[in-house]
């Protein structure tokens, strides 16, 4: 996950062309097109019956997501669990700053920090699934101009380096929250846009499109009742790797000040705050690091988890 | 081949009109204008010596003129002076700090290019025996870790605990050591997963079974014939490798000091140093079109079967 560095993850399935690259596509289509409509809704519900059963046995994403799970919990209750509110300074312990503004209770703000990571990896695949979906899947049903329009247009956002645009555009619109969801969805659903096109150009010319288009049924039904459906695997797996690189991406962020506003606390803030007194107070950038290595690999775990069990050809 | 490079060159310039012009565009979005008379802080000059001023700066004429003398200012190299350091234009900034980087992301991409495909030679040879699992582990932690999370552990793990290293600066080569391998560790995961997954591909085809059969030691089958085939997806991987370690160098340059264009980028951020964000987002991003290019063309040199 690269980009830097984790910002990679997502593009080891899409943008890059690794030796297995057309795999999920070309496999995906191997499996012979689900050739009547009545039995798509039948079909497709035991590939995830599979695949959750599949899931399940993966001991290590199982454990990912129990932690996942826990965080959600931890967000949601923050306000129950924190020992003190996350503004409040300790002034006992004025003299020992080491905070930037004041000594404020370390547990606490990274209880709510796990409110931050979670609404932002979340949320953010909410947004770009949003943009990316409808624009791919038009932009490959109705090719022609549009199509050539969109396949440039990603190009160019491709050359930019994702997390430099993000840079670019918070320091535009300023810090806060609801700028970094837009900042994320703006750049991240170029990359879901790019895969749900080639779904999309695979399945369209297949049978039962055009039985489902002979019986009368319109470009809207037909992308959201036929087509879509059937072009879900790689979507899921991609916003599956896209959460931890959300929650990297405002880490990152906040790490370098243009994320979270300072009142709210948030990791990456407080690792990009506390590694100033590293050698003082160790355990202030130590704590918030570990939270944020924990949430990462779990998301990674449970990610390669979802990956395995959908298409386990790929393994 | 040539057909090819040659359009690859020219998709070159609207590639980095269209970044030129985003940044530019950001730019002026921005709110708050260097003369504009209500904003905090604002000139206190009055209005005709606001409209000299704006002359001055050609800040009056219409934005695609403004474009089009910032273009070229640009491509001269010329992009004004810092906000923050004010005695400075920012390509004196850039002159001085882009060669640090320059080398800490080379020693960066040295080591994650040899350490990664060890790696995942390694791992693909002995697949599910320990090497295998100590060199995934590896590089899962390397790619889902963020590479400032992971300079935090180094420096308390070997500045603190095993005190072999200094905790920043850039004077020595004692110094480069955490750094280059806080940046390399994310991309030498991605390129140990990927040599892993390559490479196990190619030990089962037939050439290498092919190979063996005629009697080739391992040691020939593994680096005469398995790698050399295995090799060519990775290079693709080179130019998304080229922006990790650029972004990357963003943090592992500010938290071990190093006195490089990430730092002083990641200071122009907080400093709201808008000359600096915009030309070191813009060398940044020509540097990177011209890799990624540089890869592709590789790519096809390396590979006879590709026509393009």
């Amino acid at each position: 996950m690269a980009l830097s560095t984790p910002a990679s993850g997502i593009k080891l399935g899409g943008g890059l062309r690794p030796p297995s690259d057309t795999s999920p596509q070309e496999r995906s289509r191997g499996e012979g097109p689900r050739s009547n409509e009545t039995s798509t809704a039948a079909r497709s519900s035991d590939l995830w019956r599979d695949a959750l059963r599949r899931l399940r046995k993966n001991r290590l994403a199982m454990g990912g997501g129990v932690v996942i799970l826990l965080l959600c919990l931890v967000a949601i209750f923050a306000d129950v669990l924190a020992p003190l509110p996350y503004t409040k300074t300790n002034f006992g312990r004025l003299n020992e700053a080491p905070s930037r503004e004041f000594p404020r209770d370390l547990l606490s703000r990274m209880i709510y920090g796990a409110r931050v990571s979670m609404l932002v990896g979340l949320g953010a695949q909410v947004i770009v699934v949003l943009i990316g979906v409808p624009i791919g899947a038009l932009s490959g049903y109705l090719g022609g101009r549009a199509d050539i329009f969109l396949t440039r247009f990603v190009d160019v956002m491709y050359a930019f380096p994702r997390l430099l645009f993000v840079i670019l555009v918070m320091s535009a619109l300023g810090a806060g929250l609801t700028n970094i969801f837009i900042a994320i969805g703006l750049t991240g659903w170029v990359g879901i846009a790019r895969q749900t096109r080639a779904q999309v150009l695979a399945l369209k010319g297949k049978e039962f499109v055009d039985g489902a288009r002979a019986l009368g049924a319109g470009v809207g039904r037909l992308l959201s009742r036929h087509i879509l459906p059937n072009a879900l695997t790689p979507i899921v797996v991609s916003v599956t790797f896209g959460i931890p690189e959300a929650i990297f991406t405002e880490a990152a962020l906040s790490f370098i000040g243009v994320g979270i506003n300072p009142p709210t606390p948030s990791w990456g803030q407080m690792v990009g705050e506390g590694q100033q007194y590293i050698r003082s107070y160790w355990h202030l950038c130590v704590f918030p690091s570990i939270a944020i290595a924990v949430t990462m690999l779990s998301f990674t775990f449970f990610g390669d988890g979802v990956r395995d069990a959908l298409d386990p050809k790929l393994k | 081949m040539f057909q090819y490079g040659v359009s690859r060159i020219l998709w070159l310039v609207p590639t980095l009109l269209a970044m030129a012009l985003v940044t530019f565009l950001v730019m002026h979005a921005t709110p708050g204008s260097p003369l504009d008379p209500v904003a905090e802080g604002a000139n206190p000059l009055s209005p005709e010596a606001q409209k000299n001023l704006a002359k001055i700066y050609g800040l009056d004429k219409p934005l695609p003129e403004q474009f089009a003398i910032f273009l070229g200012k640009a491509a001269r190299g010329d992009f004004g002076t810092s906000f923050v350091y004010k005695t400075r234009t920012v390509a004196e900034i850039l002159r001085e700090t882009f060669p640090v980087s320059l080398l800490l992301g080379t020693l960066a991409l040295a080591l994650a290019i040899v350490g990664g495909l060890m790696l995942g030679i390694l791992a693909a040879v002995y697949q599910n025996r320990m090497w295998d699992y100590v060199s995934v582990s590896l590089a899962t932690v390397g790619v889902a870790v963020p590479n400032f999370v992971l300079a935090v552990f180094l420096i308390i793990l070997f500045s603190f605990v095993v005190p072999l290293f200094p905790t920043g600066g850039w004077n020595s080569p004692r110094d480069w050591v955490l750094p280059t391998v806080a940046l390399a560790l994310a991309p030498m995961g991605i390129i140990a997963r990927f040599t892993r997954a390559s490479m196990l591909e190619v030990i089962r085809a037939d050439f290498t079974l092919t190979a063996r059969a005629k009697g080739l030691g391992e040691r020939a089958v593994i680096f005469k014939h398995a790698l050399k085939n295995a090799f060519i997806p990775i290079v693709t991987l080179l130019g998304p490798m080229f922006a990790a370690v650029g972004t990357g160098s963003f943090f592992v340059e500010s938290i071990f000091r190093v006195p490089g264009m990430g730092r002083f980028f990641v200071l122009s951020m907080t400093g709201r140093d808008y000359p600096m964000i915009m030309a070191v987002i813009l060398t940044y991003g020509a540097f990177l079109a011209v890799m990624n290019l540089v890869v592709d063309l590789l790519y096809g040199a390396l590979d006879p079967r590709i026509r393009y």
